[in-house]
This record gives structure tokens, C-alpha cells and sequence, in this order.
């Protein structure tokens, strides 16, 4: 214990004291923030994520505005029990233009990371307005009201300009068209397929069974349908996508 | 520094530094404490050596037991496959119905039906499989395209009125607002709702039946019993899918509605849908 004894020494030097203190805080610091700039290696190569359309964008706003994260995690896990439920397990490519991700950290109700496609879009609408009329037992609050909102955004294109500060790859065309392009995904009549070569695989038609008012109840549906869809599965190699 | 001064009560060394006449004992920590400490330092090293730790410039450290929970479910599910794997092949060379005379894959795929029905069919025909507004009971005898296990089979492998599958089962009503008139409709579906309870207008009943023969005994029979090559279901007992009352039928025969239930082969396999069949078969209205 002799060595304990001499930390008098360090004690009684104002100066070494401080430049001890500054290399231990410097060790613990660069624990903590070096891993962040080679956070791109933790993202596995995968073919398919795209940013959000401007539509799914306004409906997770409004997911996160109902705090549906407080009762639902994004995060499929790797254990057996819940990719035989959910599916392939989440990859953090597929949260990587999520600001701030949903993972969520409590499910009382299931996991949604891959919902989309999952159910209908009526089968949504029916569950959000009275969760109990499709699953008696559950106890989830009804959202009827959000196919009473009309969904009102004043400038998307502010939404996907914010996002790419935070270095989602919003091209100038995505932003220019961002709101025309948040009306056209749920028109059914527009003409989609310029919204569609922007945004691959997005859903687009009447999600809430209203064709004639743009409600947050279609934001929102169309945030579901696109959840966990993008990653093209067939091309991804779970052994090479070691982390 | 150097002059040990040791407390004259307690007989225990104090650490030198002295406030106002109080001084504080240097009690040893106790071995236990410190050994345990120690021990936790060495474990650490040995962990980070042994799984994944230190991060690198490109990648991180691997650690000599090659552990990722990937990985390792990645073998979990190997080991499941390989566990079922015998009798998973034994289902997929059955029929439905062999499965259900064999006891030991009966009893498989009783359990997979279950797990998987719970997964992908409670949401819309409930825990209990009781169905719900617009979504089918599959407890009951009452079926709109066949009980038998094998009707069963080809409805959920192939669904009903989903457009991605070639083979599924397609039956829409017509919509007799462009067919019948106003009073016409009112006066079937008083026809209807006799079948089964009292209808508004009693006198309504005997056109109704007229009508409901010329148009509507093609499909749902001259009895209304219904017919199950088309989906037509049932009118003359008294379960009702979507529609409630003599108003609503009415609204029907105007412009029906269509469910639609998603063809489950391309989801989850063959093999899982037999395993449905068979377990939706048993829950009491199997024919």
C-alpha cells in the first residue's frame, strides 16, 4: 500500500492536481466521444432505406407528438421469440435517418419496427379510431380525432430541410417538392410517379378511407405502412452484417 | 507527511490532516472489499479479451470466443429448424387432412397454428378467434366459403379479394342501386331481415320475396342459404358480418362492402398455413 500512501503528494501540488484531474477526464472523455465520429461503422450496408417522404415524415411527427413511443418500441431484437414474431431483427441501418429514433424503451403495446404492410390500411383507421373494435382486450386510447384534423403543415419542406442539416440526404428536388409531394402520396387521383421515383416503395392512395380531406389520420397511416418495409432483405447478408 | 499519528482511543492510524483539533481515522478498507475489487478489475480484462470490446478504428475487437448476439441467434434458430425440421417436412408433404388423422403431426401443428395464429390473425379475428365487426367468428358453424379443413387451407393460403394473388377467392356482390329502385331495395331487405327477426313493414315482405328471388337466389340460393363457391353468405340465420338491420342491409344491397383478407402463403409458407388450417379446423366449426 505504499504507493496509495503517496497521493499526499499530488494532494498538497495545486498543479500536478490539476493535470492528473485533466488526463483522467481526458481518458473518460475520449471513451465517450471518439466511438461517435466511427458511428458510420455500425451501420450495415443495405440496399432500399430511403428518408421519408414528406407524408410518413408528418406522420411521425405525429407519432411522436402522441408519444406512441411511451407504449411501442421500434427495436426488434436478435432473440428467437420476437423474430419469429416480428420478423428479421431491427438493423441500425434502418434507423439511421431517424432523428430522434424511436426505439422506444417499454412495450405495452407490440413492437412496430415492422408493421408496414402488415395490416390494411382500413384495419389501421378502424384500430386507431377504437382499438377494442378489432383487439377486445386492449388498452390502447382511441385516436379517432385524427381522421377528424385535417393535417396541417405550413411548410414541409422546413421538416426535410431540418433533417438534412442532421445529414439525411434530402435532395434540393425532394425539398422543392415536398409539399406538393405531401398532398400527392395520399390523392388517389395525383399522378405519383415522380413522388415515387424520389421515394421508392412508398405507399401512396387514400389511407383513411376519406379521399376527399388530407387528415393526420393519413400522415399517420402512412408512417405505419412504411415502417420496417425499406430494407431489401433478399440482398442482405446476415453474416456479413456482423456488429 | 512522515509523522504517523495514531489516535490515542481507538488505537487506529488517522490520515494525517487535522481540522480545528479533529482528526479522521484511516480505517483500512476491509481485505473482503478490496480482493473483490481487484477480482472485478481482472474479470473485466478477461471479459474484454474473451467478447467484443475495444473499439477500433474500422471495427471493434472481436474477442477470442467470436460471441455476437447475431450470431448467436443466427445458431438458436439453426438449432430450432433443425430440431423441427423432420417433422416440418412430414407437414409439408401432407395434406390438411392427413395431418389432422395423424396424431403426432396433428398435435405439431396444433401448437404452431396456435403460436402463429396468435401472431398474424388475432388482429382482425380476435385472441379468441371470435372475429369481430367486418372480420369472420371461427368458432361457429357459420362459413362463407367452406368449413372443411381443405377450404379452409385455400382461404387462408390464398385469401379473399387480395389482388396479389392470382388464385384467391373472388366473389363481389353486385351493387343494385343501378339494378333495382329505391323502394324496390327497401322492399328486399324487409325480405331479408324476415328471414331472421321482424321486419319494419310486414307488407313489404311478400314483394321483397319477389324481388329477392329474381335477383338475389342466383347467388345466395332460393333459400338464402347461401352459396359457397361464391361467398355469399347465409341469410336466413341470424349472424351478420357487417351489417346490422333492416337500414343497413339495405345499404348493402346498394352498394356492398368487401373485406379483404390478405393470402397468407407468400408471408409465412406453406408449411405455417397448413399448420393454421389445421388449427382454425379444430376450433368448432371445422367441418
Amino acid at each position: 500500500m505504499s504507493l496509495l500512501d503517496k497521493h499526499q503528494f499530488i494532494e498538497r501540488n495545486a498543479t500536478l492536481l490539476l493535470v492528473g484531474s485533466l488526463l483522467v477526464v481526458s481518458i473518460g472523455g475520449i471513451v465517450e466521444i471518439a466511438p461517435l465520429f466511427y458511428l458510420e461503422n455500425t451501420i450495415e450496408k443495405v440496399d432500399g432505406m430511403r428518408p421519408y417522404t414528406p407524408l410518413e415524415l408528418a406522420g411521425r411527427n405525429i407519432y411522436i407528438r402522441e408519444g406512441c413511443y411511451v407504449c411501442h418500441s421500434q427495436m426488434i431484437r436478435p432473440f428467437r421469440d420476437e423474430v419469429e414474431r416480428y420478423g428479421h431483427y431491427s438493423l441500425a441501418a434502418e434507423s439511421m435517418y431517424d432523428h430522434p429514433f424511436q426505439w422506444g424503451s417499454k412495450r405495452t403495446g407490440p413492437d412496430l419496427a415492422r408493421v408496414g404492410d402488415r395490416y390494411s390500411n382500413e384495419w389501421h383507421v378502424q384500430h386507431l379510431i377504437e382499438p377494442r373494435d378489432v383487439v377486445p382486450e386492449s388498452v390502447m386510447p382511441s385516436y379517432s380525432f385524427l381522421k377528424e384534423n385535417t393535417l396541417e403543415v405550413t411548410d414541409v419542406s422546413m421538416d426535410l430541410k431540418a433533417n438534412r442539416t442532421v445529414g439525411v440526404p434530402y435532395t434540393d428536388e425532394m425539398i422543392a417538392e415536398a409539399n406538393a409531394d405531401l398532398k400527392a402520396q395520399a390523392d388517389p387521383n395525383a399522378d405519383t410517379s415522380a413522388l415515387l421515383a424520389r421515394y421508392p416503395k412508398a405507399k401512396v392512395g387514400d389511407f383513411d378511407g376519406d379521399p376527399t380531406k388530407l387528415t393526420e389520420m393519413d400522415a399517420l397511416v402512412a408512417y405505419l405502412q412504411m415502417l420496417g418495409t425499406l430494407v431489401d432483405f433478399s440482398t442482405y447478408d446476415d453474416t456479413t452484417g456482423y456488429r | 507527511m512522515a509523522d504517523k499519528h495514531i489516535d490515542e482511543i481507538s488505537g487506529v492510524e488517522t490520515t494525517g490532516h487535522e481540522w480545528d483539533g479533529i482528526r479522521e481515522l484511516n480505517n483500512p478498507m476491509p481485505r473482503w472489499w478490496v480482493w473483490t475489487f481487484y477480482a472485478t478489475i481482472v474479470w473485466a480484462l478477461g471479459y474484454t479479451v474473451l467478447y467484443p470490446a475495444w473499439p477500433l478504428v474500422n471495427d471493434a475487437t472481436r474477442g477470442v470466443l467470436g460471441y455476437s448476439s447475431r450470431g448467436a441467434l443466427l445458431d438458436e434458430m439453426a438449432t430450432a429448424k433443425a430440431a423441427q425440421g423432420a417433422i416440418l417436412e412430414r407437414i409439408a408433404a401432407a395434406t390438411p387432412e392427413e395431418i389432422i388423422a395423424n396424431p403426432e403431426l396433428n398435435q405439431f401443428a396444433m401448437a404452431g397454428g396456435a403460436a402463429a395464429f396468435r401472431v398474424n390473425c388475432t388482429p382482425c379475428h380476435g385472441t379468441g378467434a371470435a372475429g369481430g365487426e367486418g372480420y369472420p367468428n371461427l368458432n361457429d358453424d357459420d362459413w362463407l366459403w367452406g368449413g372443411s379443413v381443405d377450404a379452409i387451407y385455400q382461404t387462408v393460403a390464398h385469401g379473399i379479394r387480395d389482388a396479389v394473388d392470382p388464385d384467391t377467392r373472388i366473389g363481389e356482390m353486385t351493387a343494385f342501386a343501378d339494378v333495382l329502385q329505391p323502394d324496390e331495395i327497401r322492399q328486399a331487405a324487409a325480405y331479408v331481415v324476415s328471414l331472421t327477426g321482424k321486419p319494419r313493414d310486414p307488407s313489404m315482405v311478400e314483394p321483397g320475396k319477389q324481388i329477392f328471388m329474381d335477383n338475389c337466389a342466383s347467388c345466395h340460393g332460393e333459400n338464402a342459404e347461401g352459396n359457397r363457391d361464391l361467398g355469399a353468405p347465409n341469410l336466413a340465420d341470424a349472424i351478420w358480418l357487417k351489417v346490422h338491420g333492416e337500414d343497413q342491409i339495405a345499404g348493402q344491397i346498394r352498394a356492398p362492402k368487401h373485406g379483404v383478407m390478405p393470402a397468407w402463403t407468400t408471408r409465412l409458407g406453406d408449411v405455417t398455413v397448413k399448420q393454421l388450417a389445421v388449427y382454425v379446423h379444430s376450433l368448432g366449426g371445422g367441418e
